[in-house]
């Protein structure tokens, strides 16, 4: 009779989407189809709904809703904010106090539908894409300093909390970043945000060969210059990229440097002689059009609308330069990121002989890929995340420990789990 | 001190020790295994020294292999195991069991690789932290973590624990500069989590492990990101005439947008104590002393200092003096560094707490905390790492009085719990163990603390992997959690602790 009582709720248990505005809600939703063995889409604002394997869900848990910063404490750097609520509203507010979400979140809106859509900050954490300052500053799931949310039978769970050092228990912070939503469906979440930088400017070398750009982008992150960015595009970008600041056209290496005015200034003079550039050999672009820069490049711009796949590959620094080289056999068109370990791959005409194929190349030099896009008939059958035997069988343990009976997002991942 | 309940003893396994013993012997060679009562009595504590227990026996694995067999043998067994690393660890995480191998691992000692085109090093798990540091400043680099105790602590415990350091808001704990691990399950599976790309994709089992004190695995080989040595290091040393000024300065320092590499507060009482036992040279009237770190280029770090300089004197502070020299910088921090022995000479015995607040609750804990020790009638002395909101009390008391002892648990317990109600955490750095174990159901309540034990049990469905520790038995609330030093000398009294 008290089981009876918990499931009289506002919400109508018979339509195919559930939107709730209340964690409570969302406790009812889950409690319910835990009850009833209803699998569960968890969705957003639908900006990376299309990345993961196709899954069969009953019924949808919108969250896009559940939104709105519940705190936000610019001297403590942190804000706390519902699952639901668009990175755009949490960046503008960041904006106010010169914050900002230093993993920049990567806006997959222009790849997919050519527009606009960072998606929602609980999508952002639950895929754990990090931006170009990767490599200085961690990915998302660095940035994730505590979490409430409901696990698959409906149970309000928490871990960490709003300060930066805590070590009390298992850190299910990392654990559910980059879970794409199959452990627990996560309602609140305190994100660590830091200070803007005063300034920022990118050199621009304007160099056509790859392995000369790995070499500028290793040393660049190898020197004291401490930058923030790095990336390669080769010359087939160079119409995406038209700055009045910019001297050449074709392919280019970008570094950019942030910090105090006049620090920045020097570094970049500094970066340009232990780099061992010619005057003719570089451009600098100023702040402005050095955010524009790094816009574009965080939110995968030059594959806007993309109509062929896109795969996210990365690998140790080391092995770029030898994996692209094996990649070239293929139709593609790729460009650089993270300082050279992250490469973006646009492949024509795959097939699951040349995906396999990839997979063995990105192995073989200790990385790994995850397909972003594909096209619909190999989506079914493709394997979207990389995964051995031995982690298979944890994650099935760690997912049944969640979700017992699989239904959150399930088989979003991998198949069985 | 206090008694404290572990996990029950198996008898059926001590009647077997000859067995178990033999067994083992021919997994690993023999004379790594320890079992005379002289050889294994030195592993029976870790730094939480008040707890002492001697091992069934002691195994010195060598290989990855030789862990895998002991595990998996164990696991058949239903033998407990308690995996140990430097035994620095101030919460008691590698206390033994009396029906337990203890499984020290301290023979993998080796750097494997220095990594510098992958900015990453290569390391078994008993190296010690500052050791990676010394392998690569040759070539102008460093692994940023610092645990004070980096002289001595494993890397492996680093992870095991998360450890932390001066340093961690500009540059994260262990967890943010960890690439990949190596890591045995209870079964004897051998897998890698991570590795030198960043952010393998699937579940995160390497954050997972990060700070899980060896209860999911034991580390057998660790890749850790190196930094670039900063071109700069300076430092500002400022007085505050109260604590709320020195508060307030710290939120405006953050709310200017400078990150500080390192940002330090004293209390009176332990600015007098340093000055009195190692001439620190700090302000004597200030209430609050500041210490403040930044590094990176020369321009960066001049830029910043002038910006403190300018918010310190809004905030009215008495006294400012800028590093000129390394020297005159690491002399700034000697006093903060002897902060902790100090404390030894005041008083027979003090326990040094370890609890995380959000920075701008300051005034108001360090209030609380002086509230208490009226109430207690036990002096203290705070240290704050003020960057990252890690505050470590230090409340001296007298161990051969029993009321004095049960005082100052009690207190210890209610900063924590204080530590807690602000919105903080009740262990920044030292990890929970068996120390603050009773004290889970403060910050958790039972389906959090379910979820986690679920977790434990879908990796090691028997519990025999570092069990009693972290999570309460039987979900008792004593009132404990502290580092207890007895007459200034801790554990090992030559590792600095700050």
């Amino acid at each position: 009779m008290a089981e009876k009582q918990n499931f009289q709720t506002s919400l109508d248990f018979s339509q195919n989407i559930f939107k709730p505005n209340n964690r409570e809600e969302i406790v009812e939703v889950i409690k319910n189809c835990y009850k009833k063995n209803i699998p569960l889409e968890i969705s957003g604002l639908k900006s990376k709904n299309k990345i993961g394997r196709n899954f069969q869900a009953e019924k949808t848990l919108d969250l896009s809703n559940y939104s709105g910063i519940i705190e936000y404490k610019p001297e403590e750097l942190y804000i706390k904010v519902k699952a639901g609520t668009p990175v755009k509203n949490i960046i503008e507010e960041l904006d106010k106090h010169n914050q900002q979400l230093a993993f920049e979140p990567i806006d997959f809106g222009f790849l997919f539908e050519g527009v606009s859509n960072g998606g929602t900050i609980g999508g952002v954490i639950s895929c754990n894409f990090a931006g170009s300052r990767r490599f200085k500053v961690g990915s998302a799931r660095d940035h994730l300093l505590g979490f409430q949310g409901v696990n698959g039978k409906g149970e309000v769970i928490k871990s960490g909390g709003t300060v930066v050092k805590n070590v009390t228990g298992y850190d299910l912070c990392k654990l559910l970043s980059g879970s794409f939503g199959t452990l627990s469906v996560i309602t609140e979440l305190s994100i660590k945000v830091l200070p803007k930088p005063e300034t920022s400017k990118t050199l621009i070398i304007n160099n056509p060969h790859l392995k000369k750009a790995v070499e500028y982008l290793g040393n660049a992150l190898s020197s004291s210059t401490d930058p923030s960015g790095g990336v390669f595009y080769p010359e087939y970008f160079e119409k995406s990229f038209i700055f009045n600041d910019l001297t050449h056209q074709g392919a280019l290496t970008g570094i950019r440097i942030e910090g105090p005015e006049n620090s920045v200034e020097r570094r970049v003079n500094r970066l340009c002689k232990e780099l061992c550039l010619l005057d003719n050999e570089f451009s600098i672009l100023d702040y402005e059009q050095s955010n524009i820069f790094w816009d574009k490049t965080k939110n995968l711009e030059v594959f806007s609308k993309l109509k062929s796949n896109l795969l996210r590959i990365v690998v140790p620094i080391s092995e770029t330069l030898n994996v692209i080289q094996k990649l070239k056999a293929h139709e593609i068109n790729y460009f650089l990121d993270w300082g050279g370990s992250l490469i973006w791959l646009q492949i024509k005409n795959v097939n699951t002989k040349i995906l396999k194929e990839i997979k063995d190349i990105t192995q073989k030099h200790l990385g790994y890929y995850t397909i972003i896009k594909i096209e619909n008939d190999l989506k079914a059958t493709a394997d979207i995340f990389t995964i051995d035997p031995i982690k298979y069988k944890i994650s099935e343990k760690i997912k049944k420990s969640f979700d017992p009976k699989r239904i959150l997002n399930p088989g979003k991942m991998y198949s069985g789990i | 001190m206090s008694s404290l309940q572990m996990p029950k003893v198996d008898s059926s396994i001590m009647s077997k020790r000859d067995t178990i013993i033999s067994d083992v012997e021919k997994i690993v060679n023999p004379n790594n295994v320890l079992s005379h009562q002289d050889e294994i009595k030195p592993y029976e504590t870790d730094a939480l020294a008040a707890y002492k227990q001697v091992p069934l026996l002691v195994v010195l694995p060598e290989t990855v292999e030789e862990v895998s067999k002991i595990l998996s043998y164990c696991n058949e067994n239903k033998i407990k195991v308690v995996p140990r690393g430097a035994g620095t660890g101030l919460s008691g995480g590698s206390l033994p069991l009396e029906d337990c191998i203890l499984l020290a691992m301290g023979k993998f000692n080796k750097i494997l690789e220095l990594d510098y085109a992958n900015r990453c090093v290569v390391t078994q798990p008993c190296v010690t932290n500052l050791a990676i540091t010394q392998a690569v400043q040759d070539k102008k680099f460093y692994y940023a973590p610092d645990p004070s105790s980096q002289i001595a602590c494993s890397i492996g415990g680093n992870v095991a624990e998360n450890s932390g350091g001066v340093h961690s808001l500009k540059y994260g704990a262990t967890t943010n500069n960890l690439l990949g691990i190596e890591v045995v399950l209870m079964d004897g599976t051998v897998t890698r989590f991570g590795g030198k790309a960043m952010d393998a994709e699937g579940y995160d089992f390497l954050g997972l492990m990060t700070g899980s004190e060896g209860l999911l695995g034991v580390i057998t080989e660790v890749t850790v990101k190196i930094l670039k040595t900063p071109e700069v290091v300076k430092a500002a040393l400022v007085g505050f005439p109260t604590i709320e000024d020195a508060g307030n300065c710290v939120a405006k320092i953050i709310a200017s947008g400078c990150i500080p590499a390192g940002m330090e507060i004293m209390d009176k009482a332990l600015t007098k104590a340093t000055n009195d036992y190692c001439k620190a040279g700090y302000p004597t009237d200030a209430e609050a002393m500041m210490i403040v770190e930044f590094d990176g280029t020369e321009h960066e770090v001049e830029a910043f200092i002038q910006k403190v300089k300018q918010i310190a004197e809004k905030n009215n502070s008495s006294s400012l003096k800028i590093s000129k020299s390394n020297e005159e910088r690491l002399k700034f921090w000697a006093g903060r560094k002897a902060a902790f022995p100090a404390c030894g000479v005041l008083a027979p015995d003090y326990m040094c707490m370890d609890g995380s607040i959000p920075r701008g609750k300051l005034a108001e804990v360090l209030n609380e905390i002086s509230r208490l020790s009226k109430k207690y009638e036990l002096p203290v002395a705070n240290a704050f790492h003020a960057g990252d909101g890690n505050l470590h009390p230090l409340i001296m008391f007298d161990a051969n009085n029993k009321e004095s002892l049960r005082k100052c648990e009690e207190f210890g317990a209610e900063i924590l719990k204080y530590c807690v109600k602000v919105g903080g955490a009740l262990t920044g750095e030292h990890g929970v163990g068996i120390e603050k174990r009773e004290l889970m159901c403060e910050a958790f309540n039972d389906k959090d603390i379910q979820q986690q034990l679920t977790i434990k049990v879908a990796l090691d469905p028997n519990s025999l992997l570092n069990p009693g520790k972290v999570y309460p038995i039987l979900r008792k609330c004593a009132e404990e959690g502290r580092v207890h030093v007895h007459g200034g000398k801790t554990k090992f009294p030559d590792i600095p602790r700050f």
